[in-house]
Order: C-alpha cells, then sequence, then structure tokens
C-alpha cells in the first residue's frame, strides 16, 4: 500500500480513533476511552509547502494551518517542520527553523499602520491611507525639491539622493522587482540591501 | 556559492576561513559532515575563536582577525615553491602565461598609479600586453618574467611562513600543517571546497580576502569540479536574490551597472562593454550586453524604449560616485543632506557600524519609513530606552511610519539560496490584523505618486509615468506575473538561426538565449531566463532525483544561470574535455556534445579542439590569477592591516591600511588607537538567534536570553574578570555593559613577538523583543568599508575591556 506521509498521518490518526479498543477486549470503558481521543491535529491541517526565512541554506518546511483556505476560515498557523523531501536540509532544521511558529506569532508582530509625529512620545496607530498618502506627500515634496535632472557639466543624470531605500533581504525577488520599478523610475540613487552586512 | 550545498560532501578537503559555518548555517553543514564521513575528507577550520566548526575539524588553526590575506599569500607561496599546483589546468585555464603591460609594479606597499589625494589608482598599467592583433600576448613556457604567473611568484615571495606566523600569530608549524593539507588536492583527481561567509567580507579589504582564495582555488584545479568551487555561504534568504535582481546603489537586474554620469549617452556606455575576446577563439559572454541590456529596458519600460530614444537610457539615473552604499547614506545623513529614508525588512540602527552616528543621521531627517512584520529598533530610534538607546524624543523632529509587514508564511514567491537556487514558496496563512505585503505597501506608493504628478506636474514625471504596469490587480499585482515579468517574453515572432524554431511574440522565453537587441524581447531580469516559461513556474519543481547520487538534484527548482548547477562546469574536464575526477565527472565531451549530470557552462556543441577556454564569462576565457584593473586596491592581494589594528604593518610600514578604503573624515577622527584600545574585537552569530529578528521568538529569547562577549581565560584573569561576570567594553565609539562569558576557546596569538588578545562580540540584542535589553555590538564598531564593495568592518578592531559592576535598574 502506498501512503504519501500525509496519508499516512491522517491513516494512523483516524485509525486510532476508529478502532475500538474494545475489540481489544477493553469492554466498554475501552471504547469510551477511545473516543475520547483526540485525532491528531495535523491531519485535519492544511499543509503547505515554504522555505526558511532565515539564512541562505533556505531548508524547505513544512507549514501546517487550521482552517480549508474557504473564503469564511481565516487560516491559522499551528506547526511548522522541516520537508523531509527537501535534498538540502531533508527534514531537518537548526534551532531558529525549529522555532519558527514563534517568529510567525511573536507578541511583536505589527498589526496596523503606526505613526509618530515630529517630537512625539508615542506611536499612534493611523489608517493605511493615511500613511501612504502622507508618505507619497513627503517624497513628492522633496523630489520636486532635490531632483537632479542635470549636472554642472549639461549631462542628464535625472537622479534623486535626498531620499533612500535599504530594500529586504528575506523578501521574495518578485517583491525585489518590483520596488526597483518604483525606485529607479523615481531616479533613487541612495538604494541598497542587506548583502553587505 | 558556484556549487551546490550538497555538493560539499565531494570534497577532499574542505576549508572553512572567513566563516562558522556549524554555528550559521547549520542544516547546510551536514554535508560537510557528509563529505567526512563518507568520502573521508579533511575539515580544515582557520579562524580567531575556536569555533563550533573548529570542534569538529580534522585541524584547526588560530589566526589574528584581518590577517587572511596575509596568510593565503603564504600558501600561494608554499604551492609555488614546492610545485603543488595543478599544471595542466593553470595553463590551459589561468591567465598564468599572460603577459602583463610594462610599467606595471608593485612597491613599498603601493602597485603602480597611486594617487595620495584621491586615496585611488590610475589602473592604465594593470592589464596584458596586447599585441598587434589585438590579443593579450602570451608566454606559454613561463619563461617571459612579466607573465602572471610569475610576477605572482614574485609578489608573494615576502609571505614566508616566518613573515606569515609574524602577522598571523598563526604558529608556523600549523600553518605549514594547513598549507600540506591545501596542497594535497593538486592532484586532478581531487578537490578542495572553500566555505566563507562575512568573517571574510567584513573588512576592509574583504573583497580580496575572497580573491586570494579564488587564485589558490585556481592555482589547485579546483574551480568548476565536484567537491570544489569558492562558496560564499549567504547570509539572509533571499539576499542573494536581491542581489540578482540589482537593489544595490549601481545595480540594474543581472549584474549590470547604471551608468555614470561619465556615460553621456547609450554608445558611450555601450563602447566599453563589447567584451571583444582577448584571446583567440573565446566566447566572452558578455558580448552579448545589448542583448541583455534592451531586452531589460524594453521589461522595464515598454512601448516607452525605443531605437530612438535609446531605449530610454536617459530614464536611468546616472551616478556621479561609484556608490550610495549604506555608510555613504548615513554620512550623508549626519551631514544634513537626506530628507527621506525607506527601511524595508531591514534594522540599521542593530545592522550599520558605529550605532551613535546610525542615530544620529536618523534624528536627522525630516521622515522615515519602515516596513517589518516586527517592530524594530530603527522604527523606534526616537524612543528613550534607557542607556541601550537614549534619546529626547522631544527633540527629534522626524516623522515616522511604521507600517507592519507580512512574512514569508503568508505569501508566495521565491527566494533564491546561496546555491542560486530560486525556490518558490506558497501563502498559509493571512498576515495578523491588518498587516499588507511589501508589493502591496510599494505599489500603493507608487500609485499614489503617480497620481500626484499626474494632477500636480513635477520633477521629470516621464519614467514614473512609463514604466510597464500591466497587472491584473495594478493595486497588488501577482507574484506570478512579476516573475514572470523578470523570466522575459518575445514581443515579436522570435526565429532561433540555427534551428529555425519560432517563439511566438507574448509567449514565454524558455531562456537567455532568446533575448534580442533589437527591442523584440523583454526580461526583467535576464540571468533568471528560463525560470518561469510557458511549460510551467520551473522554481516550483519538486522532483529530488539526483543522477548518480553527485548533490546536482537537477530538477529540483531551479538554478540560475539556466539551471546550471556547478558554475564553470566546463573545467571540470581538461582541455580534450575528458574529466579530470572520472569518479565524479560533471560534464564530458562525447564527441559531438558536451554531456553529463549538469547544465553545461560552455557552448553545447562546441568542440573542446575549438580551444575556447571555460571561464566564459571573462574576454580572455581563464580565470584570473591576476585581476586586471577590476579591484580597488590592485590586481594581486596584499596583506594591509585593518583600519584599527594594534601593530604596525611590517611589510610596508608607510602604507598601513588599505591604500584605496573610502574614509570620511569624522569616521577617521573616530578611529581608536592600541594605547587606549589595546584588543582586537570580532563580532559573530550564535547558532540560537539570526541576526536581530529572534529576539522576537519566545524560543530563541530564551535560548540566548542575554548579551555577552566571549573572553579568553589569560586576559580575564589578567584583568580580573570572572565567568559571568559584568564587564565594560569600549571603543572609541561607544561602550557596551554586558556579562563575559571566559572561555577557552579563544587564546592570545603572538603577534610579532607580542601577545595579542582577541575578544568576542556577537551582535543579537537590542531594545525591543523578547530577549533583555542589550546595547549592539554595533555601538562598537568603526564605520568604514571594503574598498570594493563598502561592507562594513566588523571582523576587525580595538577595544578595551574592564571589570564593573552589576548595572542598577532604573
Amino acid at each position: 500500500m502506498a501512503l504519501t506521509r500525509r496519508e499516512f498521518i491522517k491513516f494512523t490518526g483516524l485509525g486510532l480513533a476508529a478502532s475500538s479498543l474494545g475489540m481489544l477486549g477493553f469492554g466498554e470503558s475501552g471504547v469510551a476511552q477511545a473516543a475520547a481521543v483526540r485525532p491528531f491535529k495535523l491531519a485535519h491541517a492544511t499543509e503547505t509547502r515554504n522555505t526558511c526565512t532565515y539564512c541562505s541554506v533556505a531548508c524547505g518546511i513544512l507549514i501546517y494551518s487550521m482552517g480549508d483556505r474557504a473564503k469564511n476560515a481565516l487560516s491559522n498557523i499551528i506547526h511548522i517542520e522541516g520537508d523531509p523531501d527537501h535534498p538540502v536540509n531533508r527534514g531537518t532544521l537548526c534551532p531558529k527553523g525549529s522555532a519558527l511558529l514563534d517568529i510567525v506569532h511573536a507578541p511583536t508582530r505589527l498589526k496596523a499602520p503606526r505613526y509618530r509625529k515630529p517630537g512625539g512620545t508615542e506611536f499612534e496607530e493611523v489608517s493605511w491611507d493615511f500613511a501612504l498618502d502622507r508618505i507619497a506627500r513627503l517624497m513628492k515634496d522633496d523630489r520636486d525639491k532635490n531632483f537632479i535632472a542635470k549636472n554642472a557639466d549639461g549631462t542628464t543624470v535625472n537622479r534623486w539622493i535626498s531620499t533612500g531605500m535599504l530594500a529586504a533581504s528575506a523578501s521574495s525577488s518578485e517583491t525585489s522587482f518590483l520596488t526597483w520599478k518604483v525606485m529607479r523610475s523615481l531616479g533613487a540613487v541612495v538604494f541598497d540591501n542587506q548583502a553587505r552586512v | 556559492m558556484t556549487n551546490t550545498w550538497q555538493d560539499i560532501k565531494n570534497a577532499n578537503v574542505v576549508i572553512v576561513m572567513g566563516g562558522n559555518a556549524a554555528e550559521a548555517h547549520p542544516c547546510g553543514f551536514k554535508w560537510v559532515i557528509e563529505a567526512k564521513i563518507e568520502n573521508g575528507a579533511k575539515l580544515v577550520v582557520v579562524d580567531p575563536r575556536f569555533t563550533r566548526t573548529a570542534s569538529v575539524a580534522d585541524y584547526y588553526a588560530p589566526i589574528r582577525p584581518g590577517t587572511d590575506i596575509a596568510f593565503l599569500s603564504g600558501v600561494i607561496r608554499y604551492l609555488l615553491e614546492n610545485d603543488k599546483i595543478q599544471h595542466e589546468y593553470v595553463r590551459s585555464y589561468t591567465n598564468a602565461s599572460l603577459i602583463v603591460k610594462d610599467g606595471f609594479g608593485f612597491e613599498d606597499g603601493l602597485f603602480t598609479g597611486y594617487n595620495e589625494e584621491t586615496r585611488s589608482y590610475d589602473k592604465t598599467t594593470w592589464d596584458y600586453d596586447i599585441g598587434e592583433d589585438g590579443f593579450a600576448r602570451i608566454d606559454d613556457t613561463w619563461q617571459d618574467p612579466r607573465c602572471v604567473i610569475n610576477l605572482l611568484k614574485k609578489h608573494v615571495s615576502r609571505y614566508t611562513p616566518e613573515m606569515v606566523s609574524r602577522i598571523t600569530g598563526t604558529p608556523q608549524d600549523k600553518f605549514l600543517h594547513v598549507c600540506e593539507l591545501i596542497a594535497s588536492t593538486s592532484a586532478p583527481d581531487k578537490a578542495m571546497t572553500s566555505l566563507f561567509a562575512l568573517g571574510w567580507t567584513q573588512h576592509s579589504v574583504g573583497a580580496q580576502n575572497i580573491r586570494n582564495m579564488a587564485m589558490v582555488q585556481l592555482l589547485l584545479g579546483n574551480i568548476g569540479v565536484a567537491g570544489g568551487g569558492m562558496n560564499a555561504l549567504r547570509g539572509h534568504s533571499n539576499i542573494q536574490g536581491l542581489t540578482d535582481v540589482g537593489l544595490l546603489s549601481n545595480q540594474m537586474p543581472g549584474y549590470m551597472n547604471l551608468p555614470s554620469d561619465k556615460e553621456t549617452n547609450f554608445d558611450v556606455y555601450m563602447s566599453t562593454r563589447g567584451f571583444k575576446p582577448l584571446r583567440p577563439n573565446q566566447i566572452s559572454y558578455y558580448q552579448n550586453t545589448r542583448k541583455l541590456f534592451v531586452s531589460f529596458m524594453k521589461a522595464l519600460y515598454g512601448d516607452a524604449a525605443t531605437q530612438e530614444n535609446n531605449w530610454a537610457f536617459d530614464w536611468l539615473p546616472k551616478l556621479d560616485i561609484p556608490l550610495y552604499d549604506i555608510i555613504k547614506a548615513f554620512e550623508m545623513m549626519n551631514a544634513g543632506q537626506m530628507t527621506g529614508y525607506i527601511c524595508q525588512g531591514f534594522n540599521p540602527l542593530q545592522a550599520f557600524p558605529d550605532r551613535g552616528k546610525i542615530r544620529r543621521g536618523l534624528s536627522k531627517l525630516k521622515f522615515l519609513v519602515t516596513m517589518d512584520p516586527l517592530d524594530t529598533e530603527t522604527s523606534r530610534f526616537w524612543q528613550d530606552f534607557g542607556p541601550q538607546n537614549p534619546a529626547d524624543s522631544a527633540k527629534i523632529q522626524t516623522e515616522v511610519f511604521q507600517l507592519p509587514v507580512t512574512c514569508f508564511a503568508e505569501e508566495n514567491g521565491s527566494l533564491v539560496n546561496s546555491a542560486r537556487w530560486l525556490q518558490w514558496h506558497w501563502k498559509a496563512a493571512e498576515g495578523p490584523g491588518i498587516a499588507r505585503s511589501d508589493i502591496w505597501i510599494m505599489s500603493g506608493i507608487f500609485h499614489r505618486l503617480r497620481e500626484l504628478y499626474r494632477k500636480e506636474g513635477g520633477a521629470f514625471p516621464d519614467p514614473l509615468l512609463n514604466v510597464t504596469w500591466k497587472y491584473t490587480d495594478p493595486l497588488s499585482p501577482d507574484p506570478e506575473e512579476l516573475a514572470k515579468e523578470m523570466n522575459g517574453r518575445a514581443l515579436a515572432d522570435l526565429t532561433d538561426a540555427t534551428t529555425g524554431a519560432v517563439t511566438t511574440a507574448g509567449t514565454l522565453l524558455d531562456g537567455v538565449a532568446q533575448l534580442r537587441d533589437d527591442g523584440t524581447s523583454a526580461a526583467g531580469c535576464w540571468s533568471f531566463a528560463g525560470c518561469f516559461t510557458e511549460k510551467r513556474n520551473q522554481m516550483a519543481r519538486r522532483d529530488a532525483t539526483d543522477p548518480r547520487e553527485q548533490g546536482i538534484a537537477p530538477n529540483w527548482a531551479w538554478a540560475w544561470p539556466a539551471n546550471r548547477r556547478i558554475l564553470y562546469n566546463r573545467a571540470s574536464a581538461d582541455p580534450a574535455g575528458k574529466p579530470w575526477n572520472p569518479a565524479k565527472p560533471i560534464i564530458a565531451w562525447n564527441g559531438t556534445r558536451w554531456a553529463g549530470i549538469d547544465v553545461p557552462d560552455y557552448t553545447p556543441t562546441l568542440d573542446p579542439a575549438k580551444g575556447a577556454s571555460p571561464f566564459i564569462m571573462n574576454d580572455e576565457g581563464l580565470g584570473r590569477l591576476f585581476a586586471r584593473k577590476l579591484m580597488a586596491e590592485g590586481p594581486f592581494p596584499e596583506h594591509y592591516e585593518p583600519m584599527e589594528s594594534p601593530v604596525e604593518n611590517v611589510l610596508h610600514p608607510k602604507v598601513k591600511n588599505n591604500p584605496a578604503a573610502r574614509v570620511f573624515a569624522d569616521d577617521r577622527a573616530n578611529f581608536g588607537n592600541p594605547k587606549n584600545f589595546p584588543y582586537v574585537a570580532t563580532t559573530y552569530r550564535l547558532t540560537e538567534h539570526f541576526h536581530f529578528w529572534t529576539k522576537h521568538a519566545l524560543i530563541n529569547a530564551i535560548l540566548q536570553p542575554e548579551e555577552f562577549v566571549e573572553v579568553g581565560e589569560v586576559l580575564a584573569k589578567e584583568k580580573g574578570i570572572e565567568q559571568g561576570g559584568w564587564v565594560k567594553v569600549s571603543s572609541k565609539r561607544g561602550e557596551v555593559v554586558c556579562k563575559a562569558y571566559v572561555t577557552k576557546r579563544i587564546k592570545p596569538l603572538m603577534v610579532d613577538g607580542k601577545h595579542t588578545h582577541v575578544i568576542g562580540v556577537p551582535l543579537h540584542w537590542g531594545f525591543t523583543g523578547q530577549a533583555r535589553k542589550g546595547y549592539g555590538a554595533n555601538t562598537l564598531t568603526p564605520s568604514v568599508g571594503d574598498a570594493n564593495t563598502q561592507t562594513p568592518e566588523f571582523k576587525a578592531f580595538l577595544v578595551n575591556i574592564e571589570k564593573t559592576s552589576a548595572p542598577v535598574p532604573a
């Protein structure tokens, strides 16, 4: 019988719940006990392939979440482990990767945009529209004021050096490409990433 | 990495120098253990500390931080003196035989052409002697004193074992034993792999550290072969990808450079990028640069990039200086020259040198935007956290936006690992609260700006108004759409000149060979061409089959370039096309084509008898023992002391440090001297933590809860420091109060007749997250970078240490 890993988990999980311990001679108390055994939680979880977010070994991971991805079911990640099929890590994870669940659910995960006024002592929660409108305004004002279209020799240089950006190092390549397009079409050259540190 | 993680198992010798893979890359390091157990490999570790990697090594040698070039130049001297080089490989595949121009020389620590005022070189003489036929002149007999191998021999002649030991502090016998182990892989069927990381890059001579080992590997014939290579173990999960896509101040996707303002138009830009072969019959791949560039501009600007407007060349920003790197950015900030800064998944208050300077710089901004899943120190630089972040909020006028971003588990997309694999991953859940993806946020900012420019006009809006944005949901482009855009498409029917096969207009490209320079193809990142074809998303492939179990797994995900897993693999076979190591061949010439377990790094049907050399990206086709004009401080590596060093440069006292390193005046004023700061410090990571992220994760915060420094027993005794006792570590730039971890892992080194102590400074703590508050290692580190890359010198600087009492809680 060929079983995938996932089917095997389901199989054993359901098996535990379904097989009557009574049949093994434990009588009614055994049946009651069997009914009370919770099926293995992962059997009902949705499994998602992903890669560890930390170093560049890029270990394969399996993320288990509750919820079947239906519109009304909010997924909640309950477990993360190494992907045994992955040719590099072959299921293993290091002390960081093993604790990925704790970074996904860290109490310091940010949940809403926050803004700090000049001279302010606290952050205040703001809407996305407030934050992005204001950021766009500040960027444009600075760009319009300081954009360098031509240098002293009259060469077209079209660069903007008074606002800069540091790009992420764990975001996807797709994110990075889009970020490149946005920043370079503005002429930004003070633009760097974590490659140096 | 030139090779794959699993390929490490094929090595006969594994050298870990400039890194600590067991601690920092544990699940990749298992392949070193596999090499030891299954292949009888010897693991050699050269490091200032007896690291976790050293603890499983066959041989360990200590070294003073910042002296790797002296060590490796000594290795090259040993290989040449003892004739331990792979002769046929060196003659056929490296530039050893090429003749260097008259006038090139080296004296008293400087190469020809130095300008003290600009701290840079006129590199005119740093090149080959070009004959009348336009090709570099050559002397196969190695008799000409001007051929590269003889110049190299002369250059390294000063690095005798005595001199190496005097500079590095490595005892002579240990140095020589390491030389012997390395030399054992000069046999054509033996290989050594070099595994390194930030222990080499984070120096004012970082790039030359790596070049130096690459030269060792070329001399041994270890590049392109199974179990060989130069394997940079990259840090973050997609820092390779961010580098590939060119998110660096001077870069475009696929390692093309942004123009400088000396390149006044497209023709001038292309004039230095023709890459005419410098030896007969060479491939010189970069002859295709125009195709790569034009295809990129078509991806970026679509119909607005035309032959007539030089493919919108003028719309690219032009640089007036080599780099606007991060050290430069903070210098500008401190000088009040910057208005705004956006930190996307980046925490410079923790990550960049001279924390005080970073904090002062951020305080001078008009606005700061952070985009991060976590509550970073940078986003709270303006808030007072006591001695770990003293701030007078009322006086700081910076507007701060802290934007919540989804994390890896909450998005689809690809990451490029250290072995250049593009691996797709899938979303498992929504982000918390109203956190949004970076793609959504950047798109939101883009649309608002574009609307403002449409409405109000303003400074040169053309690039912004014309950049391609043809996504199904323009406010939230699908990662697959972006991946396809990088892969590239045919814009007209493209007919292959040899096969006659037609790629119809609009379809995704199968590979880079389909790119054209006439505007009929588009590719956002040419080196990714082939990652997402009409057949499927190749990055999502999950077939782990591995022919001969040699660590290639060609159908798992997709590797750039062209799904090639071992770079330079043509060099795994001899000039006739026969594998050097018959037990572990990668590709071989079968009489009609190159066949094997990997995609050939060569024209697949090119007969080896035609004489094209394996290093096809170089215009001479050869691996470079002499770097020509490509490095800032010289075509050969030379030992320069770290910017903060306890000793003089015994080779050339007048030129102590890297003469081409850029040093800002305020940073120079903040360098300490050995009188006040007598100990060498070096930063490092712990296996329980990832930079400044995992202190937010409960388990990791419990595993390594608080800041400490590592001190050797001898120094601890000298200074009365107890195990777990409190110490104050200071540099010219700041001080850290934390606990001392007294160990046997760091022993004093005898450097030029003097005992030199080294202090280890792990870097993981800050003032947000669940671990205890810490000052951060960057409170101590100097603000100066490598002369080529501007990677900060975190691995060698000066500190003092004193015993102190426990801080009194506020």
